[in-house]
C-alpha cells in the first residue's frame, strides 16, 4: 500500500468506504509525518488527542453505516477559525491563549460531515500578509526548493501554512481565508489548488475579521475534485452571517468533469503588466490554449481599472481592518499590558499585542477614515471599487463564462528577501488576485507548471458571481493538460 | 498627501496605539510609501461613480427581536485577562 498521506482526498475517500484502511489508520499517518515537519512550521498547535478521537467516531460511524460525505478525511485549520476550546490566535500574540467557547461555522460544518481536525495551521498575523513572514509563530517555509538549492523559499500568505500543510502532505485539504489573495497566491507557490468562492458563499461567522466586505472562506487542497469537494461542505447559508448567500450549494465535485466545450474565456489584456516574467506570459499562453484545444473558445476582454484594484484595496481593507480590530484593547480576552489609566491600557497593550504589518495597516485605516481624509480616500476608493466590479460585469455581459489571468507575478521568493523593501512591494504579489475581492468574484488558482528553477506556477480563473461550477470545470481541464502537480520530495522529514 | 512626525503621533493616538520616539520615524517613511501608492486614484474619474456599500447586490436578512441566545456570562468572561464575579475589569474610568 502507499503511504496514506500520498492519497488525494477523493482517493483517501474511496480506500475508507472500501475500508481498505480505517480513519484511525488514516489520521496517525498524518499525524506521524506532522511530528517529522516540524522545520516547515505549517502547524502552529497539533491536536492529536482530538483528531484521533475524532477519528474513532468516524470508524465507529463508518461501521454503523453513518458515514458522512467527509467521514474520517484529516483537514489543517486556518488559525483564523475560531476552533471551541481549541487556542485560536490569528497568529497574533494580542489573541495571547484565546480559547474560542464556539466554533466558526465553516468548520462546524466539515465537522458535522465526519472530517478530523488535526491542528491549527500558521497564517500572517491576522492574515496581513503575502508570504507567512508576519506570523507571531514565526515563518512558514515552502516545502518547495528550487532546483539544487536549500535555500527556503516562503509558500505565500496569508494561508502560508495552510498551503505548505497541503502541499507537504500533513493534511489531505485545509480551510483558508481570502481578503486580496490569501488562498490562492500560496495555493500558486506551492502548486496546490486554492478556491475563493463568491463573497457570501461562506459563512464568515466565527472567523476572525480583517477586512469584512472583502474576507471569504475556502480551500487549499492537492486536485482540483479535492477542493470541489471541500467546498461543498464548507459553504451554504448562515442566519449568524447577515452577508451569507440563502442560496442553495450546488454539487461543486459533479460540475468537475463538465468540461468546457462551448464556453468563451476572456483574457483581459490590461492583466498583461510591463516587466512581466516571460515565463509568466508563455504559462498564460499555455493555459489559453489547454482550454481551446478542449473546446472553449478564447476571446480578449477589457477590465480597464485593473491597475487601481491595488491602491484601492490599500485604503479599503485597512480602513476595515481599523475598525475591526479595535476589539483588541486587553479587556474582554487576550493579552493586557497595565497602565496608569485605561487609555494607557490599551495603547501599551496594543503596541506589545500587534506586529509591525498589523501597525501599519490599522493606523493607515484610522488616517483615511479620520475627519478631513474620508472624501479624499475612503470614499473615492469606494467609488473605484464601484467601477472594478462594472468591468466585470461588461466582460460577463459580452458573454464571456470566466476569464483567465495568470495568479501570481512571480514564483515563490526567498524568506526575508523582501524584508528591506518598502511595503508596497510586498503588496504588488496581490496585484492579479485582489480584483476579485474587490469585485466580490469567485477565483480559483490551480498549478499549471514549474518555472525555469523547478518552482510550481499558478494560473487563475474569475468566474461570475455564484459560479464557481464553471472554475471547477475549467480548472480540472488545465489540471488534465498541465498534469498533476509533482509532490516536493520530503527533504524535510 | 504626506504624514509629518506629528500626524503619526496622532494617528497612533487615534488607533491607541503607543509610539516609541524611535519608531516615529520609520513609520512616517512606511506611511507615506503607502499614500503615496494610493496616490493614483487621483486620475480616476469618479464623477456621478455612487460607491460601493455592498459587493453582492443582497437585501440585508433580518430577524425576529427575540432572545435567542445567552445566559452563560461564566463563559463570556472566560478569556478575560481579569474578571470578578462575571464582570471584566478594568482600570478606574471614573474619579
Amino acid at each position: 500500500m502507499t503511504d496514506l498521506t500520498d492519497l488525494s482526498l477523493a482517493e483517501a475517500r474511496e480506500g475508507l468506504k472500501a475500508r481498505r484502511f480505517s480513519a484511525t489508520e488514516l489520521t496517525r499517518a498524518h499525524l506521524a509525518a506532522m511530528e517529522k515537519a516540524e522545520a516547515l512550521n505549517a502547524y502552529v498547535l497539533a491536536t492529536p488527542d482530538k483528531a484521533l478521537a475524532m477519528a474513532a467516531e468516524s470508524d465507529r460511524r463508518i461501521a454503523a453505516g453513518e458515514a458522512g460525505p467527509l467521514e474520517g478525511i484529516p483537514l489543517g485549520v486556518k488559525d483564523l477559525f475560531a476552533t471551541e476550546g481549541v487556542r485560536t490566535t490569528a497568529c497574533s500574540a494580542i489573541l495571547d491563549d484565546f480559547r474560542p467557547p464556539y466554533e466558526s461555522t465553516v468548520t462546524r460544518q466539515l465537522w458535522c460531515d465526519g472530517a478530523v481536525m488535526l491542528g491549527k495551521l500558521n497564517n500572517d498575523e491576522f492574515a496581513m500578509g503575502s508570504s507567512n513572514e508576519t506570523s507571531a509563530f514565526g515563518p512558514v517555509v515552502n516545502p518547495w526548493r528550487r532546483n539544487g538549492s536549500d535555500t527556503k523559499l516562503v509558500p505565500g500568505g496569508s494561508s502560508g501554512g495552510s498551503a505548505a500543510a497541503v502541499a507537504a502532505r500533513l493534511c489531505l485539504g485545509a480551510t483558508a481565508t481570502d481578503t486580496g489573495g490569501s488562498i490562492r497566491q500560496p495555493a500558486a507557490f506551492t502548486g496546490t489548488v486554492g478556491i475563493k468562492p463568491t463573497y457570501g458563499r461562506c459563512s464568515r461567522w466565527g472567523i476572525v475579521a480583517f477586512a469584512s466586505s472583502l474576507d471569504q472562506a475556502g480551500p487549499i487542497a492537492r486536485t482540483v475534485r479535492d477542493s470541489a469537494i471541500l467546498l461543498s461542505s464548507m459553504a451554504g447559508h448562515d442566519p449568524k452571517d447577515t452577508t451569507s448567500a440563502d442560496l442553495p450549494v450546488p454539487d461543486f465535485e459533479a460540475a468537475v468533469t463538465r468540461g468546457v466545450k462551448g464556453l468563451r474565456i476572456g483574457i483581459p489584456k490590461e492583466y498583461r503588466l510591463d516587466g512581466m516574467p516571460a515565463e509568466i506570459e508563455a504559462l498564460w499562453q499555455k493555459g489559453a490554449e489547454w482550454l481551446k484545444a478542449a473546446g472553449a473558445e478564447i476571446v480578449e476582454v477589457s477590465l480597464p481599472h485593473t491597475k487601481y484594484a491595488l491602491p484601492a484595496y490599500y485604503i479599503v481593507a485597512p480602513a476595515e481592518a481599523s475598525s475591526n480590530l479595535a476589539r483588541y484593547d486587553g479587556v474582554r480576552y487576550g493579552l493586557r499590558v497595565p497602565g496608569k489609566d485605561i487609555v494607557e491600557m490599551y495603547e501599551k497593550t496594543r503596541a506589545a499585542g500587534f506586529g509591525r504589518e498589523v501597525k501599519r495597516r490599522i493606523m493607515i485605516g484610522t488616517y483615511v477614515l479620520s475627519a478631513g481624509y474620508y472624501d479624499a480616500y475612503y470614499l473615492r476608493a469606494q467609488k473605484v471599487r464601484t467601477l472594478i466590479k462594472r468591468d466585470f460585469e461588461q466582460a460577463y455581459a459580452s458573454g464571456v463564462d470566466a476569464i483567465l489571468a495568470p495568479a501570481t507575478p512571480s514564483s515563490a521568493f526567498g524568506l526575508g528577501e523582501k524584508a528591506d523593501a518598502s511595503p508596497v512591494e510586498m503588496y504588488l504579489n496581490d496585484v492579479f488576485t485582489v480584483t476579485v475581492n474587490m469585485a466580490g468574484l469567485p477565483g480559483i488558482a490551480v498549478p499549471a507548471g514549474l518555472d525555469a528553477q523547478g518552482l510550481p506556477l499558478g494560473l487563475q480563473l474569475i468566474g461570475r458571481p455564484f459560479d464557481e461550477e464553471t472554475l471547477f470545470a475549467a480548472g480540472q481541464v488545465i489540471e488534465d493538460a498541465a498534469g498533476r502537480m509533482a509532490l516536493p520530495e520530503a527533504w524535510w522529514a | 498627501m504626506s504624514v509629518d512626525e506629528k500626524t503619526v503621533r496622532r494617528i497612533a493616538h487615534l488607533a491607541r496605539i503607543a509610539v516609541t520616539d524611535a519608531e516615529v520615524p520609520h513609520l512616517q517613511g512606511e506611511l507615506n510609501a503607502i499614500l503615496d501608492f494610493v496616490e493614483q486614484l487621483g486620475e480616476v474619474d469618479v464623477e456621478g461613480v455612487e460607491p460601493m456599500t455592498s459587493v453582492t447586490p443582497m437585501v440585508m436578512k433580518k430577524r425576529a427581536d427575540a432572545v435567542t441566545d445567552g445566559g452563560y456570562p461564566d463563559k463570556i468572561v472566560a478569556n478575560a485577562p481579569m474578571s470578578e464575579d462575571d464582570f471584566f475589569m478594568v482600570p478606574k474610568v471614573v474619579e
